[in-house]
């Protein structure tokens, strides 16, 4: 496969290591969450058979970690992110993510 | 009609005008006492036992292609017990012992090959942590068997002991490991199941479930709705695609298996082998190939294909334990999808709606598990409570903390 | 016809070339002389072996799978079932060789497989006599009694009989290589379609690679009797080919199969670099395996010609009647000097009056069509079939039936056989795509939801004529890479004849009508499966071994699915068709491994002191990719242990220094430094002030430890961080993970530094002693100035720049010095010479690993993925006071329960017994077994500092159990031994000496 990197352009997905699906940036509240919400982060997926966002980290590249939107039935890439831009868009929609520059 | 060689012959001599279908092609009935949703080999294997074994009547099993099509029919058809849990190895040895009766059981020779296992090891962390486990299978009853290198090279004089990047430093042997025909496991269950009153339903695929007031009343599938009193979902590789039908999230990843073939060689491979240093395993068949495997390719897919750097790295780890490999040629490379789970272990387990069962999350070591995964599967069917080697497939074990994490690699599932 | 007659060669040269005609695309004048079974032959060069056998008048060549059956070629091509050999001899031999393929060479050797004891006369031929008990699928129904005697009996036989060729069990001796390559433009196949949408990218400026699996492009151009504008096609073929070798932007790749098509354009194809030369140059790759990104693809792959199921239609010399064009056009080849044409259509005709011009003469063309083209020549029987053939090596006679019935024999050496053509839509469907029914050619056609940016070009699209071929080459490549087709020049003339095929695949009555030659599937194999109802094609496939043989079922799948469709009264199209998977053709496994092999395998990292440690005489393990000394020998010792315990109680007694560079490094840098490393540590690091180190446990987010190490403040903004050496890589994947995605707007950067520092540990009562040798006068390492888990930025031997840690994983006084990694060698030399005085030893990874288990320090076996800081006996470092990575889940109750497993030590009772790593803990009285399980040692040494053997183990509960007297199992090695349990620090467990 071929992703193509928002800052180096397209890269052989072998310089790539895979995480899972980018749900991961969305780590519960430390201080309002419950066991429930702790467990269904760490262990529930959507787990599609379609459109699939997940976490790629260019680990023999530049080490960013990106944001993949692929098909898991095709395979096809539509979009990558800077997993670092997408977790801060998120942080300014989510309270407290756990820095304390978030929502600023 | 029972198989037997004086069957053959008779038939042979007779025009072959007396064989009759493996398993009959009925109509769907509108009830089902039980429906088990898969026609693979878990599902086949759960309808023989629950009509042989634990005396169930009106017994279905849907399957949206045909039976037999999805991992057991695309595996690299190993049998073993050699695992460590608490939580896994009593069930693995299970298993292994339903297969040594199993033909005998099904009039069926589906060729169980008791030709070992062995896991090589080449350092000295891998060597405690084989011995721990070699130590937890005998506990459990299971054979198990430490070799050191000098051993391992009589019986497997090909290896590389010359120059070898990571030597071959001994190895955890399981005797009773070994290989088995895998696409006749799925017919030998269909035929034995349907002899039992079983109806097998190709081509009828599960669109959806009849859920009311939490209790699951059947399913609707490509040949109309089918009711209920209980349905099983067997299904592992889709697992997450049909339980989303019943609203469910899974501690479950798909991802994709790559395995391999080589032509038809003369015999030359005694039993398996694994390389512990290398993502490689190799048998060879009744047939003369080669069967080998390595890592997943690690993203989530529903493809059923692979990439080129996993064949890669497959081949690389091949040729650095075996370089005589080198000038076999590869025939054909398939993949299957993987029910991964959170920690690398299955589910048999009721499910929050009333009526619904799951058996599911097998990684890549689902078909030595068949047998067992049946009879676990029929004894929770039919008798609600799970089998005793089983108990420990629970859904909610990551609530808990009570995962079974084999290889210790948390809950990252392409990391199992 | 015998296989050895009288020599009808017409020149002298042709030396028993008895069925050498004139023309062909060989050099003449260049012969060469090879070897089948011991026996010496000449051909030429352009040859492959089987046209060279075909030409000496051989047509048997193998034998089949199951049945023994005696077999020739049935094909020209890679599609080849039956002509597989053994090439070459010794290690080099390499089994299941299509000599349909095999370019022939001076020297040659070739030898036939699966015969015993030998190919005209094999004894296994009698499994032929009793096909009838070895139908599809009867191992399925029988040797199932006793039990006991598969194993034993019955699969032992079975195996012998399996495989074709065999491996040699030695090392391949060849080298392969890798490489990769970049295009516009990617074309599959290099016949006339393939030439035309090259040279049309070419013309217009595009990056092209152009593939063929043949020495020779032109594909079918090079088979034909036919000509593009007043050219011969072979001669046109050339012609494009030498055009096209003038433009620097096309790579033109022959004997290189496209094997595979994968996702986002990336194709593998194998180069045959050497397989054609006797020998190849030192260092010369055998193969090489490219992976090539290309932006569009044309799949030019031409279509395989496809039999016709009558009885006994695998007899040496019944062949494909294209083949038969292709040995006679382009090789100046004939099977026999006599042929009969069987077909169904057109173009079994054109194989006859290609023949009929060479000289062969034509007993007749049998067609199944009653309206069926006439001949002048030869005759034309139409409306009839052949029903039998004769011939026990080879065939002599071929029986024809007429629509009445009626039948007569027709004596001839050669059957051409034409049931039209299939495209090789192989690629196409690589990625699931299945190709689509084509109700006017009868014939798969590729799917049009073809893999991105591919198209379909020739005869693979189902455009069987050559100006079909010629026209649909321009048409992919001018719409691929959007080139005007009005700027460019008109085609050639071509052979633009109507192209039609009836769908015929089986001669009414077959039973023992072969599907699949090598593995020997009949149609009544088929009938077999239909009634025992294994009609699915995977069901078809799977129970009668349909299209499993080493010719991927290119000539017999379409003939199985149109059985079985006539069977189950569907069309065809409803029957389906199987995947068609990767490789295109059977790939050498070494090729696909390339120099990934032997030591180059995996690439190896060296420590800065490797050198001066082999210098040393020092012993090497592999840990991870890494070499680390493992132990020094010093002379006169003969076990390691001796080393290894000199090791340790020098280290203890005085000083010892070991490379620990391997460990991971990774410089945490940024105002939010503290921030960061609270947050990816469960213990605190908010308040730590600079120059002071703390350990530092790292909990994954599921509350099981990952990695422990040290975090030094080296300023208020810079912490270094060490990671165990097995954890580097995925500690900092882990903690670019938090830093990325969970705090992205921390102010902090990480980088790895593993490599940039090489590190060494200084240990013992002399550590300090030693250290101010080196160390630069203006820095006071004194205990009161740089106490126990001290930091600091340093310079040593006059000036260097240096960082300093005051950390024991020993256990002593000890201290842990990093210089720049290209000093490290220096560095250990002068560490060397200074502390001569002290007696000052190196150790290795083994004294290193006593010591930390004599301190009861956890590492790699007690951080094994499935321990909780509680299990290692830290559970009070995860702080409650603020919120870490795992910390949450940590809390579950199955993570937390009374009797959980801690960590504790393990001494025998006897001193003398020995402790098993590996081993699992049971109560001293009660039953041994799993249910009774208490725990297992993870580590396990030889305490020269003690006297004994000592072991750190988990224990349920262990933390209360000390004192208790426990027995130690491992039924695996067949010891059991009494252990007491005990504290796992072992030595100095007040921590003492590292304070000293």
């Amino acid at each position: 496969m071929i992703i193509n990197h928002p800052l180096l352009g397209p890269r052989d997905s072998a310089e790539f290591t895979y995480l899972g699906d980018a749900s991961l940036l969305n780590r519960p509240d430390p201080d309002t969450a419950t066991p429930k919400d702790w467990h269904d982060y760490a262990y529930l997926r959507d787990n599609p058979a379609g459109l699939h966002r997940e976490l790629w980290f260019h680990e023999g590249g530049d080490r960013s970690w990106l944001v993949v939107t692929r098909n898991t039935v095709t395979h096809e890439i539509t979009k990558v992110e800077l997993a670092r831009d997408v977790a801060r868009g998120l942080a300014s929609d989510v309270a407290g993510m756990g820095t304390k520059r978030s929502g600023g | 009609m029972r198989y037997s060689g004086f069957k053959v012959i008779k038939e042979a001599l007779t025009g072959h005008k007396g064989w009759r279908p493996a398993w009959r092609d009925p109509e769907p009935q509108s009830h089902y006492d039980i429906v088990i949703i898969g026609g693979g080999g878990h599902g086949l294997a759960t309808a023989h036992y629950l009509a042989k074994i634990f005396g169930q009547k009106r017994i279905a099993v849907l399957e949206k292609g045909w039976i037999g099509g999805g991992n057991v029919g695309r595996n690299t058809t190993i049998i073993r017990s050699n695992y460590l849990l608490d939580g896994n190895e009593p069930f693995y040895e299970f298993s292994l012992k339903l297969w040594e009766g199993l033909e005998q059981d099904l009039n069926y020779n589906a060729m169980v090959s008791q030709r070992g296992i062995m896991n090589l090891i080449h350092s000295d962390a891998q060597r405690d942590a084989y011995i721990r486990r070699g130590n937890a299978m005998i506990l459990n009853g299971a054979d198990a068997e430490y070799m050191d290198a000098d051993q391992i090279r009589k019986e497997y004089p090909f290896l590389n002991f010359d120059d070898a990047r990571f030597p071959i430093k001994g190895g955890l042997a399981q005797r009773r490991g070994g290989t088995v025909r895998h696409d006749a496991v799925a017919w030998g269950y269909a035929r034995s199941a349907d002899s039992h009153g079983v109806d097998i339903l190709q081509n009828c695929e599960v669109t959806g479930f009849r859920i009311e007031n939490g209790k699951c009343l059947g399913v609707e599938t490509s040949r109309g709705f089918i009711g209920a009193g209980r349905v099983g979902c067997a299904v592992a590789g889709s697992s997450g695609r049909l339980m989303s039908k019943a609203g469910m999230r899974l501690p479950i990843e798909s991802h994709v298996l790559q395995a391999f073939v080589s032509e038809g060689l003369k015999p030359i491979l005694p039993g398996v082998i694994t390389f512990g240093a290398g993502h490689f395993y190799v048998s060879q068949s009744d047939k003369g190939g080669l069967v080998f495997g390595g890592d997943i390719d690690g993203y989530n897919s529903y493809a059923q294909r692979g990439n080129l750097p996993v064949v890669e790295d497959v081949c690389e780890g091949g040729m650095a334990l075996m370089p005589m490999i080198g000038r076999a040629r590869l025939l054909r490379m398939w993949g299957g999808i993987m029910d991964m789970s959170m920690d690398g272990s299955p589910i048999i387990d009721r499910t929050h709606i009333d009526g619904l069962y799951f058996n599911g999350g097998w990684c890549y070591g689902g078909f030595k598990a068949t047998p067992a995964s049946g009879y676990a599967f029929a004894h929770l069917l039919a008798r609600d409570i799970p089998h005793p080697t089983a108990t420990a497939y629970r859904f909610d074990r990551f609530e808990t903390g009570h995962m079974i994490d084999e290889k210790g690699m948390g809950n990252q599932p392409n990391l199992h | 016809m015998a296989d050895h007659g009288t020599n009808h060669g017409t020149h002298h040269r042709t030396h028993g070339q008895i069925n050498r005609l004139s023309g062909g695309q060989i050099d003449r004048n260049k012969p060469l002389s090879f070897t089948f079974d011991g026996k010496t032959f000449q051909g030429y060069h352009g040859d492959t072996l089987a046209s060279a056998l075909l030409a000496n008048g051989v047509r048997l060549m193998g034998r089949s799978f199951k049945y023994h059956r005696p077999r020739g070629p049935l094909t020209a091509g890679s599609e080849e079932p039956n002509a597989i050999v053994a090439l070459r001899s010794g290690a080099y031999q390499e089994p299941n060789t299509r000599a349909t393929t095999a370019e022939l060479f001076d020297g040659l050797e070739a030898t036939s497989q699966n015969r015993w004891p030998s190919l005209a006369f094999d004894a296994m031929a009698i499994n032929d006599r009793f096909s009838n008990f070895l139908t599809a699928g009867f191992y399925y129904k029988t040797f199932m009694w006793p039990a006991a005697f598969w194993e034993k009996i019955y699969e032992p036989i079975i195996r012998k009989a399996a495989g074709l060729g065999a491996l040699t069990g030695s090392a391949d001796p060849d080298v392969y290589d890798k490489g990769f390559r970049h295009c516009d433009l990617l074309v599959v196949g290099a016949g006339p379609s393939g030439l035309m949408a090259a040279r049309t990218a070419a013309e217009a400026g595009f990056e092209v690679i152009i593939a063929d699996e043949d020495f020779r492009f032109g594909g079918r151009l090079n088979s034909e009797h036919e000509f593009i504008g007043d050219q011969a096609g072979a001669d046109w073929a050339a012609s494009q080919v030498a055009h096209l070798g003038t433009f620097s932007n096309v790579r033109v790749m022959s004997r290189t199969t496209v094997i595979g098509t994968f996702d986002h354009g990336i194709y593998g194809a194998v180069e045959r670099v050497t397989d054609h030369l006797r020998t190849s140059a030192e260092g010369q790759p055998r193969q090489i395996l490219w992976r090539i990104y290309a932006k569009h693809t044309v799949l030019c792959a031409g279509a395989t010609e496809r039999p016709i199921a009558f009885n006994n239609n695998d007899r040496p010399g019944v062949m494909l009647a294209g083949a038969m064009r292709s040995y006679a056009n382009r090789w100046g080849v004939s099977a026999a000097r006599d042929a009969v044409i069987f077909t169904s259509n057109d173009d079994g005709h054109r194989t006859a009056a290609d023949l009929h011009r060479q000289g062969v003469a034509i007993a007749a063309v049998v067609d199944t069509r009653a309206d069926a083209p006439s001949a002048h020549e030869y005759a034309v029987i139409a409306g009839t079939t052949v029903t039998d053939t004769r011939g026990r090596l080879g065939l002599n006679a071929v029986q024809v039936t007429d629509a009445t019935g009626h039948s007569r024999w027709l004596k001839a050496g050669s059957l051409g056989v034409s049931g039209g053509w299939n495209p090789n839509v192989h690629l196409t469907s690589h990625q699931g795509a299945r190709p689509v029914w084509n109700d006017a050619l009868n014939a798969f056609v590729p799917s049009p939801s073809l893999p991105p940016h591919m198209s379909v070009a020739g005869a693979a699209a189902g455009m069987l004529s050559t100006h079909g071929a010629l026209h649909s080459g321009v048409d992919a490549a001018c719409k691929a890479l959007e080139i005007d087709p009005r700027t460019l020049p008109a085609l050639p003339k071509a052979d633009d004849r109507p192209v039609t095929q009836s769908a015929f695949w089986c001669v009414q009555g077959s039973e023992r009508a072969w599907l699949d030659q090598q593995n020997d599937v009949t149609v009544k194999d088929v009938k077999l499966s239909h009634q025992e109802g294994f009609r699915a094609v995977e069901h078809l496939k799977r129970y009668t071994t349909l299209g499993m043989a080493t010719d991927q079922g290119k000539t017999s799948n379409m003939g199985g699915l149109a059985v079985m469709a006539e069977l189950t009264g569907q069309p065809i199209a409803d029957v389906g068709t199987t995947m068609f998977r990767p490789p295109y053709t059977p790939t050498a496994i070494g090729v696909l491994a390339g120099r990934s092999r032997g030591k180059d395998f995996h690439p190896v990292r060296l420590t800065p002191s490797h050198y001066w440690a082999k210098e040393r005489g020092a012993v090497f393990v592999e840990v991870g990719n890494w070499l680390r000394a493992q132990w020094f020998p010093i002379e006169g010792e003969t076990h390691w242990r001796q080393s290894v315990d000199r090791e340790v109680l020098a280290t203890r007694s005085s000083v010892g220094v070991c490379d620990c560079t391997t460990l991971g490094k990774i410089d945490v840098q940024g105002t939010d430094a503290a921030v960061f490393l609270n947050k990816v540590y469960c213990n605190g690091f908010a308040k730590l002030a600079v120059g002071r180190t703390r350990y530092g446990l790292m909990l994954r987010e599921d509350g099981i430890a990952m990695d422990d190490g040290t975090a030094a403040r080296l300023a208020e903004d810079h912490f270094v961080v060490t990671t165990t050496t097995a954890n580097a890589g995925k500690v900092y994947q882990h903690m670019e993970f938090v830093r990325q995605c969970l705090c992205p707007d921390l102010d902090v950067q990480l980088i790895s530094t593993t490599e940039s520092w090489a590190q060494y540990a200084i240990a013992g009562p002399n550590a300090r002693a030693l250290l101010q040798k080196v160390v630069d006068a203006e820095f006071d390492i004194s205990n009161d100035a740089f106490p126990f888990m001290a930091c600091g930025a340093i310079t040593v031997c006059g000036g260097l720049r240096a960082r300093l840690f005051r950390i024991s994983f020993s256990g002593e006084l000890a201290f842990e010095l990093a210089v720049p990694a290209r000093y490290g060698d220096a560095m250990m030399r002068r560490l060397m010479d200074e502390g001569e005085e002290f007696n000052v030893t190196p150790y290795g990874t083994e004294a290193l690993g006593v010591m930390r288990i004599e301190k009861g320090h956890a590492a790699g076996n007690e951080l094994n993925g499935t321990t909780t800081a509680q299990n290692l006996g830290l559970g009070r470092m995860v702080s409650k006071a603020k919120d870490s990575i795992g910390s949450k889940l940590s809390e579950r109750v199955g993570l937390n329960t009374e009797d959980g497993l801690r960590l504790v030590g393990l001494r025998p009772l006897n001193p003398k017994d020995k402790i098993t790593a590996g081993g699992h803990v049971m109560s001293a009285e009660g039953p041994v077994n799993a249910a009774h399980d208490q725990g297992y040692v993870t580590s396990a040494a030889y305490s020269p500092t003690l006297g004994n053997m000592i072991g750190l183990a988990f224990i349920k509960s262990g933390s209360e159990r000390i004192g208790d007297r426990m027995r130690l199992v491992s039924p695996l090695t067949k010891t059991s031994v009494e252990v007491e349990v005990v504290s796992p620090h072992f030595v100095d467990p007040e921590g003492e000496r590292q304070r000293a």
